[in-house]
């Protein structure tokens, strides 16, 4: 590597393979306490469905695992290392409160069929981020039990859908701007509606124009990310809103970019009549490599009776319980009520900030997200000039001319002691770096970011193949992505 | 606020750099008349002490300190402390999806060993890097069916997991999937000639749980020549995922759609949980959620990567096999941690425990009680019908500290008053004993008519 970094020097780690690759008969890393009930006969209680063999289920000692998983985790990035300004993910700071509460006895061994009289403090966590999430969005009702934001897509739909019918017609389909998450129109899909697609303007906005010939009866709701997927607030919402209301239809806000909000204005108070949240964005709750998410829904009044069963009450008695009887609701979309270990997590955020916290948040998300567009305007093509809230989309119209693309961009970054920036997303971007810095960023990191990006740019100048090379510093480096598609090994197997 | 690493001086210059004079303008684009000028109502800024009191105070108020016979999709196991000592590495919680395979290969290899571990206890030749949970996972796995078949009922077993019923009825609702339901026969396991009625050339999937919801060990053999002889798929639903140390898996089955709490997963009241599909290679591309796959980097290293994309929603949109996006990947990692210390040797073994105290367990009560089902092998699960309202006897325990079995009325009305229980390697034989005294004790007094039992509604 010719440019030396600020940011990153590399270091040995250790090799290690597959945990079978360890494994030999009689070690063990297990102690079962005496059996203080008569043994039993297996064969006479299973019969012909006892299990002889667990086949090639590994056999290790424990100081093996510890090595083995250590060393594992040392292949990774991580938000604890460093800033990872994947754009749409949200990638800030995961307090470690919030994993010490969630342990705490009650709350972890709490089983979901216990006693309401003996759930009362689980019940209380669930009212309070309840009431939390209806006061940051201003809508009127909430259900927490998605278990992830495109499991609250689903569950917003379904109720879209049921409102709709009791309405007298369930309409056809769903409007979805060319700017959306995949999510979007999978989940669509799932519930049976048809997907059009609605096009961006030149500003990267709906076009109302568009939006007015398109709307219809047929339509059933808009689904809309506010801020979009190019970090751009959709001034026109007001009037988004009126068309669809206009014709009966409704408004779904996809809140993956609720960082850009909280705070500084509401959901509800902007038209929007049904929504989901990313707890695992925007409320802190760690990603730990791709989940557990937490998907909430929050809605208007008029959608209420839709929400699953079952809900939150106060009873008469004025303890908290479940209320099942919800004769019009959409039914269940997961067992239990939820992710309830993540609820935990996002209501020790909302304490640890307050009001005046999660403002800041909000400013200092939006104020970061600026910083870098300035930081790296002129270095690469900004393709819409519209200001940025929290997250910024560049493209490498600029770097393509030397034959260098975002992806390329993205693995240099390595190699300077980042972890890239979401690539070519969203799709009307052709070759997008989109970055999200969060709030989570000092001032320093992100100078360090620019530094390295504009250090980059001038390398796709002076040696574009270093660039193509890269990452250089890894483990392992621009493995065969084609292959393991074309040829799946989905699991380990014993060499014959 | 302490969470946020800049100084009032780093935000004015950042500002003077961006060219603003007040935070106000980075908020110009939204219109003002939309603008929050007010404080949010919701608690002030806590200290973290303050925050931990708070919790604490809940966990007390939520069973802290219960001796508790529930199951019924949510198990209470011993956790292994290398878990959360593992899982709590900066380098697993703070990551993303392993996009990156270059700076993710830890993430991405133990989930390789995750597939490779939940095939060899399924019997299956492919697994998932995880799904939501038990319940989402059999409705996908419906869905998988569907797809498959080009047909598009689907016939569920009534000893399935109910709430698992109600989530598949849900999804089934509008992509206008019929649902027919199979009942269970005198010895808990499901009606075989019921099944054989209700399965039509339409039927997409024969849909059943083993251990079933009443703990009974289902004849899968017998479910599949049926299902298969009729072209259906037979995807069979696993909650108790220790019930693989030592019952014979489903092999016969197509998909499995499972719930790996059991393994190292706290109960957590109900979440988050880690959900499985595992099926035959064959029907790989019709499986949702992501998939670790080997290969090499350009060195010829070996290395793993997210593979078989093109079924997802970020590459398919509307034409992906599921709008499933995240799995559950923290979760998974607890559930891998667990299977690697128990291991071969030492899942059967834990299985064996939970068997030994199960069958103790049902021995006991069935000297006061009716035990239902007992033609059938069981795992950890058994249903005790009392003469006395179960919300009743659980009234009693709960005077003791002690959580009874789940009342069934709710699910089952037609089993009158019984209740499921459960046990695991954790409940003590003095548990045990003390639960079935008092069950006794309120069998002896509702026959006598002596004593006026105080029913008082304790479950939902």
């Amino acid at each position: 590597m010719k440019r030396m970094t600020r940011k990153a020097t590399r270091h040995v780690n250790q090799n290690e393979g597959l945990i079978f690759e360890k494994s030999s008969a009689g070690k063990a890393a297990w102690k079962l306490p005496p059996l203080d009930v008569p043994e039993v006969d297996t064969a006479a209680l299973l019969g012909g469905v006892e299990r002889k063999d667990l086949g090639n289920m590994p056999e290790v000692s424990e100081i093996e695992i510890i090595r083995h998983f250590t060393r594992l985790s040392t292949w990774n990035y991580a938000i604890d290392l460093g800033m990872y300004p994947l754009g749409s993910c949200t990638m800030k700071y995961n307090p470690r409160v919030n994993e010490a509460v969630a342990r705490v006895e009650g709350i972890a061994n709490g089983h979901p069929y216990q006693p309401e009289r003996i759930s009362q403090g689980a019940l209380l966590i669930l009212k309070t981020l309840s009431e939390c999430l209806l006061e940051i969005t201003g809508m009127d009702a909430i259900t927490l039990q998605p278990a992830a934001g495109a499991h609250g897509e689903m569950t917003g739909l379904l109720m879209v859908r049921a409102y709709h019918q009791s309405q007298g017609n369930a309409r056809k389909k769903i409007l979805i701007p060319d700017s959306a998450h995949g999510t979007n129109p999978a989940t669509a899909a799932m519930v049976n509606y048809a997907v059009e697609n609605l096009k961006s303007d030149s500003r990267g906005m709906v076009d109302i124009g568009a939006l007015e010939a398109q709307m219809n009866k047929d339509v059933a709701a808009l689904m809309l990310t506010n801020p979009n997927t190019l970090g751009i607030f959709e001034q026109n919402i007001h009037k988004i809103a009126d068309i669809l209301h206009a014709k009966g239809g409704l408004l779904y806000m996809d809140g993956a970019n609720m960082n850009a909000l909280v705070g500084k204005v509401r959901p509800g108070d902007f038209g929007v009549d049904v929504m989901h949240l990313n707890l695992h964005k925007t409320f802190s709750t760690p990603h730990g490599g791709g989940g557990p998410g937490s998907g909430p829904v929050a809605i208007k009044k008029a959608l209420e009776p839709f929400l699953p069963r079952p809900v939150v009450v106060t009873k008469t008695d004025g303890t908290l319980g479940f209320d099942y009887d919800r004769p019009q609701s959409v039914g269940r979309v997961r067992a239990f009520y939820g992710n309830f270990g993540m609820f935990v997590r996002a209501l020790a955020y909302i304490q640890a900030n307050g009001p005046d916290g999660l403002r800041q948040t909000t400013e200092d998300a939006v104020l970061n997200a600026n910083y870098i567009r300035k930081g790296l305007e002129g270095t690469y093509h900004l393709p819409y000039s519209t200001p940025t809230m929290h997250e910024v989309v560049f493209s490498d119209k600029l770097q393509a001319k030397k034959g260098v693309r975002t992806m390329d961009i993205a693995k240099r970054l390595i190699d300077y002691g980042f972890h890239p920036y979401t690539t070519a997303f969203p799709l009307i971007v052709p070759g997008a770096l989109m970055i999200e810095p969060t709030e989570s960023e000092s001032k320093e990191e992100m100078d360090l970011f620019i530094e390295a990006m504009r250090s980059i740019a001038e390398e796709v100048e002076e040696d574009p193949q270093t660039v193509l090379d890269a990452p250089h510093s890894t483990r392992v480096s621009r493995l065969d992505e084609t292959a393991a598609a074309r040829k799946p090994v989905l699991r380990w197997k014993p060499t014959a | 606020m302490r969470y946020l690493p800049k100084s009032p001086a780093d935000r004015e210059a950042m500002l003077k750099a961006i060219g603003l004079r007040s935070v106000d303008d980075l908020f110009a684009p939204i219109p003002a008349e939309y603008r929050l000028n007010r404080d949010l109502k919701i608690p002030r800024q806590m200290a973290e002490s303050e925050i931990v009191d708070f919790f604490r105070q809940r966990s007390r108020e939520n069973g802290d300190g219960y001796t508790s016979f529930l199951g019924a999709g949510a198990y209470f196991h011993y956790r292994p402390v290398v878990i959360d000592s593992l899982i709590s590495r900066g380098e697993f919680l703070t990551a993303y999806t392993p996009y990156q395979a270059e700076i993710s290969q830890g993430t991405l290899q133990s989930i390789f060993e995750f597939q490779t571990m939940i095939c060899e206890l399924t019997g299956m030749e492919v697994a998932n890097a995880s799904m939501y949970d038990g319940s989402t996972a059999a409705a996908e796995a419906v869905m998988m069916a569907v797809r498959l078949t080009g047909r598009r009922s689907v016939v569920v077993a009534r000893s399935l997991h109910p709430e698992y019923r109600e989530v598949l009825a849900t999804y089934a609702t509008h992509q206008g999937m019929p649902l027919t339901v199979a009942g269970f026969g005198e010895n808990g396991r499901l009606n075989l000639k019921e099944l054989e009625k209700s399965i039509t050339a339409e039927t997409a999937a024969v849909l059943v749980q083993s251990p079933n919801f009443f703990g009974t060990i289902e004849d899968v053999v017998a479910i599949a020549e049926i299902a298969h002889k009729h072209g259906a798929m037979l995807v069979v639903s696993i909650a108790e995922a220790v019930s693989l140390g030592i019952v014979e898996p489903p092999r016969e089955a197509d998909v499995i759609a499972m719930e790996a709490q059991s393994f190292g997963v706290p109960m957590g009241f109900g979440g988050p949980y880690c959900g499985v599909i595992a099926t035959r290679e064959k029907y790989v591309r019709q499986m949702p959620g992501r998939l670790v796959g080997q290969t090499t980097d350009k060195h010829g290293k070996r290395g793993f990567v997210l593979t078989l994309a093109t079924r997802e929603q970020h590459i398919r949109r509307e034409k992906a096999t599921s709008n499933i996006c995240t799995n559950q990947a923290l979760i998974a990692l607890m559930v891998n941690i667990f299977m690697t210390v128990y291991g071969k040797v030492g899942l059967k073994e834990l299985a064996k425990q939970n068997l030994a105290k199960t069958a103790y367990a049902a021995g006991q009560f069935a000297k006061h009680g009716k035990v239902l089902f007992g033609s059938a092998p069981r795992f950890s699960e058994f249903v005790v019908q009392t003469s006395e309202d179960p919300y009743a006897v659980n009234g009693r325990l709960l005077g003791h500290k002690m959580v009874g079995g789940l009342p069934l009325k709710k699910f089952y009305p037609e089993l009158g008053n019984a209740a499921l229980w459960c046990c695991t390697e954790m409940t003590t034989r003095t548990a045990i004993d003390t639960a079935v005294g008092l069950v006794a004790e309120s069998e002896r007094s509702v026959r006598s008519g002596k004593e006026e039992v105080d029913v008082e509604e304790v479950a939902r």
